[in-house]
């Protein structure tokens, strides 16, 4: 860290002075201006939402911060002295704390020993101890000694903020804290929050969870292809306007109408259980899902609660062993692999899109003839027809908007967003009959997000089967017919969308199901 | 102070397709500065090591012959290493190769038998490299074992089994009791290129080897199947391509193309089994194939490359009497200089100082 400040700088500082501010910083790849001369200043006590879809700008902006990236121009001012943050090192001594999307936890360590590994400088008495003081302090309810294994995304989160909290940051920054997280558990990290700001600290909140930013920040910032397009009261917009401000344009929401439901199931799941393959999977246990022609059937449910092994067992990655545990379009094919599922009709969309949907360092045009190659059209007597892979590319970039150079734009270059909408297109076009998607839209950009639910409705309305694997609650009671919850690899009874209510969701969501024999 | 290695965002094609040539010039001035340390001339060397043999009409062919086993096995060993496979064993499979193919030119020795025997020991050398180079496969999918560890080990016991059949059972009985088979018979024997001198038809075989690879990877299904599994395992699995299948073909690719090899390598150049009939060319074919960058004309030229230092060294062994020691230690060197270049050309160093 470098103090270049001297006194001119200094008669920056108002009478209330930012804990941090930022003027004019700009980052710059190439062609491409990631931010454009920000100006954001956060005051100790408040906690300031910064609010943007993919590729608005918003990571750039945290890394800057967090001295992992250099500003390509700009100043940063830290307690209204000019600094540099030239590494995360630099960035913890400030007293600026991050508060990760991903965990990056041991799971055969305790609580105590996760915390002491990244807290080298001290002793890991003295970690226990401090943990321990923290939790209590904060009502985290952590215990120093339980192995990380046994805990819920909610405390393994816990986790981060206590690691975060014992450096004893005067700024602390959390990229999109509740994409894991029950509603229950989402309330208790707000409290926690405002807690922390009522002492003092400074709060950088990202998200593009409008209704949750609206319950917790005054103030937010929004961005929008790397400028600030506002600064707002968010308690004094609709989701709607905020929303319009993110994308630039007035967003619709997409909302299913409620419909009759034709009797033909296209997808069937009949008492299908499958044992963990390792100790990170969940075991499914007589699971039962239909999915009708026509309807769109959403699975709610906290991560890890065995949504990836639900849809490797549907979409045929993982074979049952019985052959009537899947049975799609009539046929059973719990023995038949993924490309024979398909050739019934049926299409998947896994929920990792880099790497699992789609290869990272190949062309769109390329990434095609994963999904399709079964199907003919693309491959014949082995050999791949890759220009009409590219027209297929050009045919999804097309109809699904997806914002990108052309089919050869290698998948790993597109935000999140734009691969996503390709994802769910490249199915789509296949016109199929059952589409399983694990979510659609997780960590995408608003905008995309519309785009993708409204061709999942438009594909029912077409009469094809949904079924929706989804943690976003707002997504399933949007769109979906009928939800069921899954909950340690067990679903719960499929009910229409009319009959839950957030809370019902929840607690099952959490395990603690009415029970509704009686 | 730690050294980190940060992925670059920007990757240069330039970068990529120069790393190789960055990576030969400097292990060519690493070799220079043992060479020096020695007491030699390393301007003395360079010219023997390199600029000697390409002035040469004869060592120019010995090197085309050279490059036939390295380039091959390579090309073998390139469909396993894009499928992020590990087949360490080439050596092992150019061996029982060589030894499946060479049971039928004695079990023929001296019958008078017609031209179909050189076909079909080439077959059968393709046969019993796919089957050694399955073990490993086999081992990996069954029990989970490790198959890089598994292809190494099975280099030693082909060895021995080779050494074991040229002292026992297929000695030459008339051959003063060294270890070695009988001469093979002219229909066992691979025939030269007229006006090429010693040089064989095998140099061909390698030719086609690249052209078939290169449209197989480049234009079928199965090449894409290879990328996919290689660049992203659980794509593959979503594009419905059997991991067990592909760990099987390539393995079985892999070791078919070392058994030809070996077969050409046998009936071509030595003409008899001995103890010893490689000089380690499956080793030498995994740097081949990184130096080469998995690309099938890349593998050719650094084919020629490797064989070039192989008769630099054995002249340099010669003139200089520099020991041959130096010319495997360079071939590390290469292999390392590449590995390096291309971790430097996706990565770039920084120098982190952590603060107490």
């Amino acid at each position: 860290m470098l103090d270049v400040g001297d006194l001119s700088d200094r008669a920056v500082r108002t009478a209330l002075p930012p804990l941090v501010a930022l003027r004019s910083l700009s980052k710059r790849y190439g062609d491409l201006l990631a931010n454009d001369a920000i100006d954001l200043e956060i005051t100790p006590g408040e906690i300031r939402a910064l609010l943007g879809e993919n590729g608005a700008g918003k990571s750039t902006l945290v890394k800057i911060l967090y001295g992992v990236i250099e500003p390509s121009a700009g100043d940063i001012y830290w307690e209204g002295h000019r600094i540099r943050i030239d590494s995360p090192v630099d960035a913890r001594n400030l007293g600026i704390g991050m508060v990760f999307q991903h965990f990056s936890l041991f799971d055969e360590l305790t609580v105590a020993e996760n915390v002491a590994v990244a807290l080298r400088h001290m002793s890991f008495e003295a970690v226990r101890r401090g943990l321990k003081a923290v939790s209590e302090g904060y009502g985290l309810g952590l215990d120093p000694d339980h192995l990380v294994r046994t805990l819920s995304a909610g405390e393994r989160q816990r986790i981060e903020i206590v690691r975060c909290l014992l450096q004893n940051p005067k700024l602390i920054v959390l990229d999109e804290p509740t994409s894991v997280l029950t509603p229950q558990e989402s309330e208790r990290l707000f409290q926690t929050l405002e807690q922390l700001a009522d002492e003092g600290k400074a709060i950088l909140y990202i998200s593009h969870k409008l209704e949750e930013v609206r319950r917790l920040c005054r103030t937010a910032t929004i961005l929008r292809g790397g400028r600030v397009v506002a600064t707002l009261d968010p308690r004094e917009k609709s989701a709607g306007e905020i929303a319009a401000l993110m994308v630039g344009a007035e967003v619709g929401d997409v909302r299913r109408e409620a419909r009759e439901v034709a009797s033909a199931r296209v997808l069937e799941v009949q008492s299908l259980s499958m044992p963990a393959l390792s100790s990170h999977e969940r075991a499914l246990v007589e699971v039962d899902v239909g999915v009708a022609a026509g309807e769109i059937v959403g699975i709610a449910g906290v991560a890890g609660n065995g949504q990836g092994e639900l849809f490797a067992a549907i979409s045929g990655e993982r074979l049952s062993d019985s052959p009537g545990s899947v049975v799609i379009a009539g046929v059973p094919v719990g023995l038949r692999g993924i490309d024979e599922r398909r050739k019934l009709g049926a299409a998947f969309v896994p929920e990792e899109r880099l790497g699992h949907a789609a290869v990272p360092g190949h062309g769109l045009g390329d990434n095609t003839v994963l999904s399709h190659h079964a199907m003919g059209g693309l491959v014949r007597t082995g050999f791949i027809a890759f220009d009409r892979a590219r027209d297929l590319a050009k045919r999804v970039i097309g109809d699904f908007d997806v914002r990108t150079p052309g089919p050869d734009a290698q998948a790993s270059k597109l935000s999140g967003g734009n691969l996503q909408k390709f994802v769910v297109g490249r199915e789509i076009l296949r016109n199929p009959k059952v589409l399983v998607v694990d979510q659609p839209t997780w960590g995408v950009d608003a905008g995309a997000a519309q785009v993708i639910r409204k061709a999942l409705i438009d594909l029912a309305d077409g009469g094809a089967g949904v079924l929706i694997v989804s943690q976003d609650l707002d997504e399933l009671f949007a769109i979906a017919d009928r939800i069921a919850v899954i909950h340690e690899g067990r679903i719960g009874r499929i009910r229409p969308t009319a009959e839950w209510t957030r809370e019902a969701i929840g607690l099952e969501m959490m395990g603690v199901a009415a029970d509704d024999a009686h | 102070m730690r050294i980190e290695l940060a992925p670059r965002t920007q990757v240069s094609p330039w970068g990529r397709a120069l790393a190789p040539v960055a990576a030969l010039i400097v292990s060519f001035a690493i070799a220079g500065l043992v060479i020096w340390l020695m007491g030699r001339s390393p301007i003395a060397a360079f010219q023997v090591y390199i600029v000697d043999p390409l002035m040469d009409p004869w060592s120019l062919r010995e090197i085309a012959m050279k490059a036939t086993p390295l380039v091959i096995i390579a090309i073998g060993l390139s469909y396993c290493f894009r499928a992020n496979l590990w087949n360490i064993g080439a050596e092992g499979q150019f061996i029982v190769g060589a030894i499946f193919g060479s049971g039928l030119a004695l079990a023929v020795h001296g019958s008078g038998a017609g031209i179909w025997v050189l076909p079909a020991m080439l077959i059968l050398a393709m046969i019993g490299g796919a089957l050694y180079g399955a073990i490993p496969a086999f081992l990996r999918l069954r029990f989970g074992v490790n198959e890089i560890l598994t292809s190494l080990f099975l280099v030693y016991v082909a060895q021995l089994l080779l050494d074991y059949l040229v002292r026992g059972p297929w000695r030459d009985p008339m051959g003063f009791n060294f270890p070695q088979s009988v001469v093979f018979d002219a229909a066992a024997t691979l025939p030269a290129i007229a006006g090429m001198g010693r040089v064989h038809i095998g140099v061909i075989f390698a030719l086609i080897a690249v052209a078939v690879t290169m449209i197989v990877l480049g234009r079928t299904l199965f090449g894409y199947r290879l990328r996919v599994s290689g660049d992203a395992p659980r794509a593959a699995r979503f594009a419905g391509f059997s991991q067990a299948r592909t760990i099987v073909t390539v393995f079985c690719i892999s070791g078919g193309l070392a058994g030809l090899a070996g077969m050409i390598e046998v009936s071509g150049v030595l003409r008899q089994l001995q103890p010893s009939i490689s000089p380690g060319y499956g080793f030498t074919a995994i740097i081949v194939a990184f130096l080469g960058r998995l690309n099938p004309i890349g593998i050719l030229i650094a084919g020629l490359i490797m064989a070039l230092i192989l008769i630099g060294g054995e002249n340099a062994q010669i003139i200089l009497r520099l020991p041959l020691d130096l010319a495997l230690a360079f071939q590390g060197l290469v292999l390392l200089c590449v590995l390096s270049a291309d971790a430097l050309v996706t990565n770039r160093l920084r120098i982190v100082r952590v603060r107490a």
